[in-house]
């Protein structure tokens, strides 16, 4: 076991792990942020994305160990409690989803692609770097225009 | 997965040393194939060696006519990289075709020709371009380094530190991507340098290999045209569920078509 100490949304966390243990076991396990979802477990489907040290990552394929001293973002600490961060209120107001459970992961994704990408983004662009994320419901194409719209907003906020 | 003990060590002298005389350790670069690997229980070691606090590791930089990229520097860094795209456009393009966004923020280019998958992107442009792999201990030809499926000239406790790629006159890669994993199902990368051609095939053999014939035709006239009447044998190549031997065989010379197409626009712009 390896103690591991870093910070999550903001606040100083440390838990024991196994060598093994993956960064989406201690988000859900030890500190019960279960907002991360693990859809495939094999670094496809992105619903476990979330943000190390500021990028992108599928968080079933990263070692909980080798997230000590990193700063770590889930869905729960994208916005301020009670408040929704302007991808996820593009998300409401597009209807981007259907049963849900890809959708933190498509956040935290399309958060990250106006990161490398801008805020400017066409249709293309945002299916082409949506690639990492699955969702089986909706067909995509309420999700494109969410993040296109969410991609604008972020800029004004 | 199994459990196993988790190093990770701020030197590549202690990396070194943790994994010197032993079989069952591992060095965990990105992670990106290597814990998969390990989830499925295809492999299984007592201990990893996680070389991410290693600055050393890490960069792109220009040497001269040479672009250097360091072992542990992520896709996404490349794909990005001002001085990638100056110097090797077609180096980034590869890097931006590898896995997903999330996948790259993470993948290594170290760890992907350690790896040596048969179908992984980085591998066709490291022999392609006839860079040379860096390690602790020597350096090693692109000629020389893969030598299999998932195997290379690297002994038992030597680490990659970097690879030299020199800078060609005009290069490209096209692959056709296997549309769910997006590795190549045939992929290739042509080089024009002043030395001459190098064509390198990704994806369609059991490792990256050279396609000579394509590249003696090439030498005497870079354009696509040269490769008419050219054929690749299937005799040797990968055949799966995803596509016949036969497909790849002619998948190659169609991309190599492509990829020579590709440089020559790059070339005159």
């Amino acid at each position: 076991m390896t103690r591991v100490s870093l910070t999550v949304n903001g606040q100083r966390v440390s838990a024991e792990v196994e060598g093994r243990t993956l960064l989406v076991q201690l988000l859900r396990e030890h500190l019960r942020l279960t907002g991360t979802h693990v859809g495939c477990d094999t670094s496809q489907c992105g619903c476990c994305t979330v943000h190390l040290n500021g990028k992108g990552v599928k968080s079933c394929t990263v070692l909980a160990a080798s997230c000590e001293g990193a700063t770590v973002t889930t869905i729960e600490g994208l916005a301020p409690e009670g408040k929704l961060h302007p991808m996820q209120e593009a998300f409401r107001e597009h209807h981007a989803l259907q049963c849900g459970f890809c959708t933190p992961g498509m956040i935290m994704s399309a958060v990250d692609m106006v990161r490398r990408k801008g805020n400017e983004l066409d249709e293309h662009t945002v299916r082409e770097q949506l690639e990492g994320n699955i969702c089986r419901c909706t067909g995509y194409h309420n999700i494109v225009k969410a993040i296109q719209a969410g991609a604008v907003a972020m800029k004004r906020t | 997965m199994y459990d196993f003990s988790y190093h990770k060590p701020a030197s590549l002298d202690e990396a070194a040393s943790l994994i010197s005389g032993r079989d069952d350790v591992k060095l965990l670069a990105g992670g990106m194939s290597l814990i998969p690997a390990l989830k499925l229980r295809l492999a299984t070691y007592s201990d990893l060696v996680d070389l991410g606090a290693i600055d050393a590791l890490k960069g792109i930089r220009r040497e001269g006519n040479t672009l250097v990229i360091g072992a542990m520097t992520p896709h996404a860094e490349v794909v990005a990289s001002a001085e990638v795209e100056r110097a090797i456009p077609a180096l980034a393009e590869l890097a931006g075709g590898i896995g997903d966004p999330l996948v790259r923020n993470r993948g290594t280019m170290g760890g992907s020709i350690a790896n040596a998958d048969p179908a992984a992107d980085y591998p066709a442009s490291v022999l392609g371009l006839a860079a040379t792999v860096v390690t602790n201990r020597r350096e090693i030809a692109a000629d020389q380094f893969f030598l299999g499926l998932f195997e290379t000239a690297l002994k038992p406790g030597e680490i990659i530190t970097a690879v030299r790629f020199p800078i060609p006159e005009a290069a490209a890669y096209c692959k056709f991507p296997q549309p769910a994993s997006r590795f190549a199902l045939a992929g290739v990368f042509v080089a024009k340098t002043a030395g001459g051609v190098r064509v390198a095939v990704t994806g369609a053999g059991p490792s990256v290999f050279r396609f000579k014939e394509a590249e003696a035709a090439l030498a005497k006239k870079f354009d696509p045209a040269a490769l008419d009447g050219i054929e690749v044998r299937p005799d040797g190549l990968n055949s799966d569920i995803h596509a016949s031997a036969e497909y790849r065989a002619s998948c190659v010379v169609v991309l190599a078509r492509r990829a020579v197409m590709k440089a020559r626009e790059a070339g005159a712009r």
